[in-house]
């Protein structure tokens, strides 16, 4: 934790500070720490700002939608958790809830959606459906988001409970103070994304993100993984 | 009172008009609880419905669906069977028209210059059965997928599909 980092109160003497300033590894005698003062990693208040306003865009296509209008209202209030902005345009959020069953005609307005949200953003699955296809094992419905799009988080239930989501939200708030950096790509399994752009942008070919408007297909654009294969006879 | 077969029949006289119209023989009728049915060949199909919603006081379409009926014990009929549901505003009534279509032959006149209503429940049943309505102005899939080939509600097509859920692209972290 970064804003948390001194036991048992702050430092209140200059041997006490000396003592901190020591432990982490700052040269003491030329640096000296004022009062109220306390030293962290930039990438740590970063991830602490990051975490407590997350700003979600509420992908609700069925009944787990009700539970996260729930989740807003006043009884369970997503707001004590910094995380009460549903936006709904997705330039300006963060974190993407799917809540409910996908059919296999939203999916690709459930990617096009996940493109369009700027970076570091992050993905909850939330409830059966949108984590497996749940009871809608059915030629039209996608079986789990996950196998078209990343998830950070799944919650299970049909619906969730609020207080699951609420829990949710907090475990994403502990991963993304666990993980990124304001130098880096935001989560740790974003690392090798730097060296991916750089092979495609050494093989003349851009970022599949950066191409993607004015690259039209079936619902006015493409996605990046090329024409989808609908209709054609595979079994998985 | 007890002479009176039905005193109530509310649909003697739609089956005295269209019996003097069409003739004995071209149609077959059913009655379930209050409900008549009709069983009409294709090539009368278009006329009988015009003549029922201008002459009969039928004058709306209250539904308009198919059954594929592939596997359906005793069934000696043609496979696909298109009802169409109407309705007179007038007495209440409502009359149940049903046509067979054959897989081989899965075409049907386009009710579209009766009922505008027709439009989208013609596009459904094309969608999910493949039936073609001759005449329909605009006759695309409009439940599934543009490029979705099958007919999923063809009692043939698998219930978990051919996997066509499957094809589309995955969105890895680098990419998106």
């Amino acid at each position: 934790m970064a804003l948390n980092p001194v036991q048992g109160g702050y430092p209140t003497t200059a041997a006490q500070i000396t003592t901190r300033a020591s432990l982490a590894n700052v040269p003491t005698g030329t640096v000296e720490v004022p009062e109220n003062t306390i030293l962290t990693s930039l990438d740590a208040v970063v991830n602490w700002c990051r975490k407590n306003s997350l700003w979600p865009m509420p992908f609700a296509t069925a009944c787990c939608g009700i539970e996260l209008m729930a989740v807003g209202a006043s009884r369970f209030d997503i707001a004590r958790f910094g995380a009460e902005v549903m936006r709904f345009s997705p330039r300006q959020c963060d974190l993407m809830i799917v809540a409910g069953r996908v059919a296999m005609k939203m999916l690709p307005v459930l990617q096009r959606i996940w493109l369009q949200m700027p970076e570091p953003k992050w993905c909850i699955s939330m409830g059966a459906c949108a984590s497996t296809g749940g009871i809608f094992d059915t030629y039209a419905v996608v079986q789990g988001i996950d196998r078209f799009i990343p998830v950070d988080l799944y919650i299970p239930g049909c619906p969730p409970r609020p207080e699951q989501i609420l829990r949710a939200v907090m475990d994403l708030q502990a991963k993304i103070q666990r993980g990124g950096g304001i130098a880096e790509t935001g989560l740790p399994e974003l690392a090798d994304r730097e060296q991916h752009v750089i092979e495609l942008q050494q093989l003349g070919i851009l970022p599949s993100a950066r191409v993607e408007r004015g690259d039209e297909d079936r619902f006015g654009y493409r996605l990046p993984g090329g024409k989808s294969l609908v209709g054609v006879t595979e079994v998985q | 009172m007890t002479a009176t077969a039905k005193p109530l029949d509310p649909h003697s006289a739609t089956l005295t008009k269209l019996s003097e119209r069409f003739g004995e023989g071209v149609l077959s009728t059913s009655i379930f609880r209050d409900n008549l049915r009709l069983f009409v060949p294709k090539s009368q199909l278009f006329s009988l419905l015009e003549f029922l919603k201008n002459e009969c006081g039928f004058s709306f379409l209250s539904e308009l669906g198919g059954v594929d009926y592939l596997g359906y014990p005793g069934w000696t009929r043609d496979r696909f069977q298109v009802h169409y549901v109407l309705r007179n505003l007038e007495t209440n009534a409502f009359l149940v028209v049903k046509v067979g279509v054959t897989a081989a032959q899965a075409t049907l006149p386009s009710v579209m210059p009766l009922w505008m209503g027709a439009d989208w429940m013609e596009r459904e049943v094309f969608d999910m059965y493949g039936i073609k309505f001759e005449g329909h102005p605009d006759l695309r899939r409009i439940l599934m997928p543009d490029e979705f080939e099958a007919f999923p509600l063809r009692k043939d097509y698998p219930l978990r599909g051919r996997g066509e859920r499957h094809n589309f692209p995955k969105l890895s972290r680098a990419q998106s």
